[in-house]
């Protein structure tokens, strides 16, 4: 790749520092006098670095530090360790030119003010960004069309469905043509149409700027329909690091083989082949250990009478759960580190 | 200059625009504005009156121009921020000001700006007519007029960095409504609101002196009042000057220190 990464991050870190208390009078009252405080490693040395125009897709469960990531790189919070640079700019000093660069979107998050008209938050927003009248207008009556927001600029924001509202949040997020972009679960909440129109339109806007994007979302969907590449991250962790496609032969320990036989055959013939997972009329899915698939498959052919046969890797989905599922110790991160950066 | 004009405009007509949205709560807030410096501008009347006429050099006519005075000053110059910020780290509104290119305080001083231009619509027909109830008579002189707008601007601005700046404390504790309830009773007898500041005993005078408050409020309502002479109006312009600075050093000294420790929860 000769392009220069857009996005850096060298070993970043972020440690919490939370306070706590027991339940009840006395300690509460304690408390006062000793204040108990436990750190927590939200994002623990993270490295990784997107290239311009990239769509990257940052998967993990609920907590597992996606979000804290994205605040450091937009500049929100200051990172406890590590360094990461977008655009050539540190993100937590808050440079201006940078905060005019990028954009972050939260699914749950509004910048449209409630009582007033779409329309007039996005007036305050050129002037905020110091957008040009030619240039503003020209990207309102495109956003306007990719999003079909004619409608609804001139409805107070409070009159929206949480659709609508998403749509115009997104449009207000992007007036000021970002280059990169950070969208934390930008379809949450919707339907399953605008979560389609929403993920062409990411496509579009990063086909039609080169703009850099990193998002997260929990729909498998939004990754598999825009992201080539994801980053896996668990307990602040990464995991994996490559593309989509490679992440069931990273994690996925079981191959999915499905054969169809001529005269079928019996449950406990079938069990020592692998795991049947569904049969019927003679079409049967097993779960095949990884390093067993060929050796398995080898034996089907050879010892059945088998008219099709194919190997599959486990929907996404399923990849994705099995990973999260386990808890990896503190120990297994740093080869698992190494292991995608080889 | 010519970006934040526009940038000012703005923020300026949204909050006219979402202000006019809840008008009703609006004239409630203002009521307790006017309530309390009507409150007190009745009672040191009534105490004037029963000792013959006058207190500490203030005539009954005194005090009614001095708490009209007052009570338009501190309309002016107040603000609400301290109370607003807890609740804005809290649910997360503070994040999306983050993400502007911008200082926030910037669009908080223009949405009190925008408030107080929409309010003066009440407020100066209340005070014409407490005026005329009070039967209040003032005779301005010219100079105190033209001294009295920087005044103003300079209490207005150097109250905003002051209360912007423990707003910020909120990033440190939630709980701020202590220092908050602190801070209006040490204004209160500091800032000249409770009682004129020569109505105190003098250690009083000398720590009103000193501190920041009676610059915001007293001063500006005393050059109305044309009880300042031209040395005095000078070392007041001065110690405003003063006081900006080292409100505006405070302000944001305790903001960069405070977005270092936010932790953006929940946004």
């Amino acid at each position: 790749m000769n392009q220069k990464p857009v996005i850096q991050l060298d070993e970043l870190s972020k440690v919490y520092t939370v306070s706590e208390r027991e339940a009840g009078l006395l300690a509460s009252m304690r408390s006062i006098v000793k204040r108990k405080t436990r750190d927590v490693q939200a994002v623990d040395r993270i490295s990784f670095s997107v290239s311009e125009g990239e769509i990257v897709g940052f998967l993990g469960p609920n907590g597992a530090g996606k979000t804290t990531t994205l605040k450091m790189l937009s500049g929100l919070l200051h990172p406890t360790g590590g360094s990461a640079t977008v655009l050539g700019y540190r993100p937590w000093e808050r440079n201006r030119d940078y905060l005019r660069r990028m954009t972050l979107v939260m699914g749950q998050r509004n910048q449209l003010v409630w009582d007033i008209p779409v329309i007039d938050t996005f007036e305050l927003n050129r002037a905020v960004y110091r957008i040009p009248e030619p240039e503003y207008q020209r990207t309102v009556d495109e956003l306007t069309e990719l999003l079909d927001l004619a409608p609804l600029l001139r409805k107070p924001t409070r009159n929206l469905s949480l659709g609508e509202r998403m749509k115009c949040e997104i449009a207000a997020a992007l007036l000021h043509r970002p280059s990169v972009l950070f969208l934390d679960e930008p379809t949450i909440g919707l339907d399953v149409t605008m979560q389609r129109r929403i993920r062409q339109f990411i496509t579009d806007y990063n086909q039609r700027s080169s703009a850099t994007v990193l998002l997260t979302s929990h729909y498998m969907a939004d990754v598999e329909a825009l992201c080539q590449r994801v980053l896996v991250i668990h307990h602040g962790n990464l995991l994996y690091d490559g593309q989509l496609s490679g992440l069931a032969d990273r994690f996925a320990p079981f191959k999915t083989v499905e054969v169809e036989l001529h005269n079928g055959a019996g449950d406990r013939q079938l069990a020592q082949y692998g795991e049947v997972m569904a049969q019927s009329e003679g079409r049967i899915m097993l779960r095949v250990p990884r390093v067993d698939t060929a050796s398995v498959t080898g034996r089907l052919l050879a010892e059945l009478d088998v008219s099709d046969l194919t190997v599959q890797d486990p929907p996404i989905e399923d990849v994705i759960e099995h990973v999260f599922s386990q808890s990896p110790s503190p120990l297994d991160a740093p080869e698992s580190q190494k292991d995608q950066s080889e | 200059m010519l970006a934040f004009y526009a940038i000012y405009k703005s923020y300026f007509r949204l909050a006219l625009m979402e202000q006019f949205q809840y008008r009703v709560s609006m004239l409630i807030w203002l009521l307790g504005g006017i309530i309390e410096p009507l409150m007190y501008l009745v009672v040191w009347r009534t105490v004037a009156q029963q000792q013959g006429g006058a207190v500490g050099g203030y005539t009954e006519n005194d005090f009614a121009v001095y708490y009209i005075a007052v009570m338009m000053v501190s309309h002016a110059t107040f603000t609400w921020i301290m109370w607003e910020y807890v609740y804005r780290i809290r649910i997360g509104l503070f994040s999306v000001m983050l993400l502007k290119p911008i200082h926030p305080i910037h669009n908080d001083i223009s949405y009190n700006v925008g408030y107080k231009f929409l309010t003066l619509v009440v407020m100066v027909p209340i005070a014409a007519l407490l005026a005329w109830f009070f039967d209040a008579s003032w005779q301005p002189t010219l100079w105190s007029l033209a001294a009295f707008v920087p005044a103003l601007i300079l209490a207005f601005l150097s109250r905003f960095y002051l209360e912007w700046g423990m707003a910020m404390v909120a990033f440190w504790t939630t709980r701020i409504d202590a220092m908050n309830q602190a801070y209006i009773v040490t204004t209160l007898f500091l800032s000249g609101k409770l009682a004129p500041l020569e109505l105190f005993p003098q250690f009083v005078q000398v720590t009103a002196n000193i501190l920041p408050f009676r610059w915001m409020l007293a001063f500006p309502v005393e050059i109305l009042l044309g009880r300042v002479t031209p040395i005095e109006l000078l070392i007041g312009i001065g110690a405003q000057l003063f006081w900006l600075l080292a409100g505006y050093l405070f302000m944001q000294l305790i903001y960069r220190a405070g977005i270092k420790r936010y932790a953006a929860f929940g946004a």
